[in-house]
């Protein structure tokens, strides 16, 4: 962790310098920049050791009915530093067919669970993860439930329960 | 005390598996009075002591985040009910907070202060809950019933504010369901006048109990590094030296006028989480107490100019715009004015940092509602915390952990 803590527009440029052009917005007053996804392991890497210690989030939201959007997958990286409660949102875009990330564990350790849940919420592969295993559905479950082609109803629903009927019963 | 502890799920199920015959395994869960709600541990023994944990959840998932995507904003409040469903009223604040923050709403200035005070009668309720758990796991059964009764009067007190005891849904965007009416208030003043003593109460069952701080002191230590880099928040990071609290560090709703402090300590274990949770009651109850005289006057709900909040049935009888107001906002093609952004918003839930990431796309749903739970990061750490230590210290750490399942899960 550097002595004096980096304001938030420096490191933004320094995001800039070593990841190629970042796209940067702010909205309600929350920092987003999007960093590619080929070097987004590198790119947090660096934003951890500029002091931003805490991982808060990694989630991920489906694109796939929302007007405008260039990508599939959008995954969220919420950071904090804890020193000087500077909040950055890491934005990285992946897409189908094989949406596949470079994983944060080795940064932080409450990465692990997070990108276990998005991948089995989102099926978004985290390369390099340790134990990339199903979090909150079944082991056997087959799909992704968050993503938007996915029904709310239906699909899925009691897959390995008998159905008993009057007549079976 | 050093044990070699063998990398359990990391390791292939057959390597090293001739060494450690003589390990036991046990399923701790998915039904066990212990585990307080539906979450299951396959912790490896030697002899008593435990050499490995492996928590396993989704035994309670029922897919909130989904139903999220198909809710309206106030109607998806009565699922964040039963996320954390010993302080309800927390979430219903983290979530239509999430959501102004979103809208970009400001909130009138009474609204802002009646909210602080149900999220802190909320946090004293969640803490006497897992206080009391870890009591009642380590065997002082009166410490938990003082507790619980305790309770029952912020459950009268929320009753008589909202009509529901325990799920309370009750904020609404921009406002809230209902207003506090004078019997509400005198409740929580006679709350704030007697709960003091039963907290000394408590504390003296209890703080200097040599059974409870032998079962607890020392055991489930939480490094500072460890605590930051495993993502824990609140009361848990708290007791590990972490001086983060977001009451303080991002002041939301009343907190940036009230006089508080932040409670930290810097062992991280059991007794310490304990400790963090007794003291943070008593700063609850000076927040309550100063919120509660200085209640701003005025309505609770944002003016009819901003078009969120339903307009109370004076004005849709007797004005125009409140007529107008109320037809839009019961149209499904008119309603909010969603911006087609997203955004996070968070607060210091009593667990930790409870917060919401929300994509909008201009419909009255949420395109995704993200929750970010306090719980899961938590429980991730239970097995650095427990290694080492004996099968009846799994309790203790479980409860000062304050793991409820079904935030965990959604």
């Amino acid at each position: 962790m550097p002595s004096m803590p980096l304001a938030v527009d420096d490191i933004l440029a320094g995001l800039a310098a070593r990841c190629g052009a970042v796209e940067t917005s702010v909205f309600r007053g929350q920092t987003r920049v999007v960093v590619p996804e080929p070097r987004s392991f590198e790119a947090l890497a660096w934003l951890k050791e500029q002091g931003f210690d805490l991982l808060i989030d990694v989630t991920c939201v489906d694109y796939l009915e929302y007007p405008g959007a260039k990508h599939r997958y959008g995954l969220v990286y919420l950071l904090v530093s804890t020193a000087t409660n500077c909040r950055l949102t890491v934005r990285v875009f992946v897409d189908d067919p094989d949406p596949t990330v470079k994983s944060v564990v080795p940064l932080w350790a409450a990465a692990n669970w997070l990108e276990r849940e998005v991948w089995d919420l989102f099926g978004i592969r985290f390369s390099g993860h340790p134990d990339l295993r199903r979090l909150v559905m079944p082991q056997e479950f087959t799909a992704h439930p968050l993503r938007k082609d996915y029904p709310l109803q239906g699909r899925g629903e009691r897959h390995n329960f008998p159905i008993i009927t009057r007549d079976h019963s | 005390m050093s044990i070699a502890t063998p990398e359990f799920g990391t390791a292939g199920p057959e390597a090293g598996a001739r060494s450690e015959d003589y390990l036991w395994t046990l399923n701790f869960g998915p039904q066990h009075p212990a585990t307080h709600t539906t979450l299951r541990l396959v912790l490896k023994l030697d002899g008593e002591r435990v050499v490995d944990a492996m928590p396993e959840m989704g035994y309670l998932h029922s897919g909130f985040e989904k139903i999220g995507e198909h809710l309206s904003f106030n109607q998806y409040v009565t699922v964040t009910d039963r996320m954390n469903y010993i302080s309800p009223m927390a979430n219903n604040v983290a979530w239509h907070g999430a959501v102004e923050t979103l809208l970009g709403i400001e909130l009138t200035p009474r609204c802002t202060y009646i909210r602080t005070i149900i999220a802190e009668l909320a946090r004293i309720s969640d803490h006497l809950l897992s206080n009391g758990a870890v009591g009642l796991d380590t065997g002082a059964f009166t410490f938990f019933l003082y507790g619980f009764y305790q309770r029952e009067v912020i459950y009268d007190i929320f009753e008589t504010l909202c009509g529901a005891r325990f799920t309370n849904s009750y904020t609404r965007v921009g406002g809230a369901s209902h207003d506090f009416t004078p019997l509400v208030i005198e409740k929580i003043r006679i709350f704030l006048k007697n709960f003091p003593k039963t907290l000394n109460d408590m504390e003296r069952l209890l703080t200097r109990n040599r059974i409870f701080v032998d079962r607890t002191k020392g055991v489930g230590v939480l490094t500072k590094e460890e605590a930051i880099n495993g993502g824990a928040t609140g009361p848990v990071a708290r007791a590990s030296g972490v001086t983060r609290d977001l009451r303080k560090d991002d002041p939301y709703l009343a907190y940036g006028d009230l006089d508080f402090q932040v409670c930290c300590a810097s062992a991280g274990d059991c007794y310490s989480r304990y400790l963090v949770r007794m003291q943070e009651m008593r700063e609850s109850l000076r927040i309550v107490a100063q919120a509660l005289e200085n209640l701003p006057a005025g309505p609770v709900d944002v003016g009819i100019g901003q078009r969120v909040a339903r307009p109370t049935k004076q004005q849709v009888y007797s004005t125009i715009e409140g007529t107008i107001s109320h037809f839009e906002l019961s149209m499904s093609n008119r309603g909010f004015e969603v911006p087609h952004e997203e955004s996070y918003a968070a607060t210091e839930a009593p667990n930790g940092e409870l917060g919401f990431y929300i994509v909008g796309d201009g419909s009255e749903n949420a395109y995704r509602a993200r929750c970010r739970p306090p719980s899961v990061l938590h429980f991730a750490l239970f097995p650095q915390l427990i290694r080492g230590h004996t099968l009846s210290d799994v309790v203790a750490v479980l409860g000062s952990l304050n793991i409820i399942a079904a935030e965990l899960d959604r």
